[in-house]
């Protein structure tokens, strides 16, 4: 397994050599990006702004929100978050089958091993937990004889940042409706940053022979011509989704006020709203 | 050595899965096997497809969907593009893993399902049945001569499985 150590690397750029590698490399990858620089929102592939974002604050703030290449939810990183990926042959881990769940469940052996002796670790349905709470978040993207596993690692994080994410509609059942600030926890509480760094290529290398890459070596191959799916979100589609919201809010209400929803629905059938932020499902 | 620890480590993610996958239907926590259909012809990649006339419908099977868990998420291409054989044409997004779904016949797209937009989990409910994802009008019918029928199918998945 070719090992690459970054630090502060922008997270669209990592992951754009994340899926490069995924879709041109024959080779095993584990990529360690130390920290991001910039605090950026990444949403997974099927993440829609208005349901997960607030968007108002992002947009004053100026936040920068990536949609990513692989599934799962939406996570908020700087240079607190530590990232660790692993890009992988299907049959590079003996006996292991390249869907969701084995994956998951080989990835927890690897931090099982880096968190013996220091705290209570566990895959929880699909997060990596210290007791209750969260500290890693996983996605997958996972192709014909190829996967990729990749997780944000909370090392440390701004309480204040919490204010720019909604609680998404689709959560673990172990999170039993706590907030997001009862929900996760911080690793620094648990593991100095470069020991956790240490330990997980150490972990690695118990399943892989590992050997250390540098990024200019893979930065531009040669002949290899790729376009990335993971994409900055324009200012203009942040705005037109929080547009869309308020609307379906205003004409939610409109109908409400005039009592129009009974007439609408018997004639038109139901209307979600739903993709306008404020769902009339009830 | 290697399969008792993936028995071990499969057995602790079925308990911590179980949570998340309380909304699917109870009987695929239960089932021992998943279902091929006679009639179609199948990938070694989990994908079916049903040849009539100049139609091919496809779609992912039994086995695929019973792996990947709840479907949330269905990307299509648009209706005139290029199918190719064995090459990914769209994906599925499921847990927290976007999956590549690959043709099993190549020619041109003429049909998407679009319900799947709205309802990505008729593909866990229906995958040869409503789950259906694009109709191509085949290129090269042949193609159909190199995929696997049922049984060749289920024997294909129980020795996959047991592999693993």
């Amino acid at each position: 397994m070719n090992l690459v150590r970054l630090k502060g690397v922008p997270i669209l750029q990592q992951l754009h050599l994340e899926e490069r590698l995924l879709r041109k490399s024959s080779d095993n990858w584990c990529i360690i990006n130390d920290g991001t620089h910039d605090p950026t929102i990444v949403m997974g592939i099927s993440g829609k702004p208005v349901e997960l974002l607030e968007i108002d604050p992002v947009l004053q703030d100026e936040l920068p929100v990536i949609q990513r290449f692989t599934g799962g939810g939406t996570v908020i990183v700087d240079q607190g978050t530590v990232f660790v990926t692993f890009i992988c042959n299907k049959d590079a881990v003996p006996g292991l089958q390249s869907y969701p769940r084995p994956i998951m469940s080989w990835s927890s052996l690897v931090y099982q091993k880096v968190f013996q002796g220091i705290g209570d670790f566990s895959l929880r349905e699909n997060d990596y937990v210290l007791g209750n709470h969260k500290f890693g978040g996983n996605a997958q993207s996972i192709i014909k004889n190829r996967w990729l596993h990749h997780t944000s690692f909370l090392w440390d994080y701004e309480i204040s940042n919490m204010r720019y994410l909604k609680l998404p509609k689709r959560t673990p059942e172990y999170r039993q409706a706590r907030g997001h600030l009862e929900f996760i926890c911080r690793m620094k509480d648990y593991i100095p940053r470069s020991n956790f760094i240490d330990r997980t290529i150490d972990a690695v290398g118990n399943h892989f022979l590992v050997r250390s890459m540098e990024l200019e070596a893979i930065k531009y191959p040669s002949g290899t011509k790729f376009q990335p799916s993971s994409r900055l979100l324009r200012k203009q589609e942040l705005e037109e989704a929080e547009f869309d919201s308020r609307t379906g809010v205003f004409i939610n209400g409109l109908l409400r006020s005039l009592d129009l929803c009974s007439l609408v629905n018997r004639e038109y059938g139901i209307y979600n709203f739903s993709n306008f932020g404020h769902g009339w499902n009830e | 050595m290697a399969l008792r620890l993936w028995a071990s480590s499969a057995a602790n993610a079925l308990r911590v899965s179980t949570a998340a996958t309380a909304s699917r239907p109870a009987f695929s926590l239960l089932r021992s096997f998943s279902t091929a259909v006679e009639g179609l012809k199948y990938a070694t990649s989990h994908e079916w497809v049903k040849h009539e006339g100049s139609v091919a419908t496809v779609g992912i099977t039994d086995h695929a969907q019973d792996h990947l868990g709840e479907v949330v998420y269905v990307e299509l291409p648009d209706v005139g593009k290029t199918a190719t054989q064995g090459t990914g044409f769209g994906s599925v997004e499921s847990v927290k893993a976007t999956s590549d779904v690959n043709s099993p016949i190549s020619g041109e797209i003429i049909e998407i399902n679009s319900k799947l937009t709205e309802n990505p989990g008729l593909i866990n409910s229906g995958p040869y049945e409503d789950g259906w994802m694009i109709k191509v009008k085949p290129s090269n019918p042949s193609e159909l001569g190199s995929l696997m029928d049922a049984k060749q199918y289920t024997k294909f998945c129980e020795e996959e499985d047991a592999s693993h």
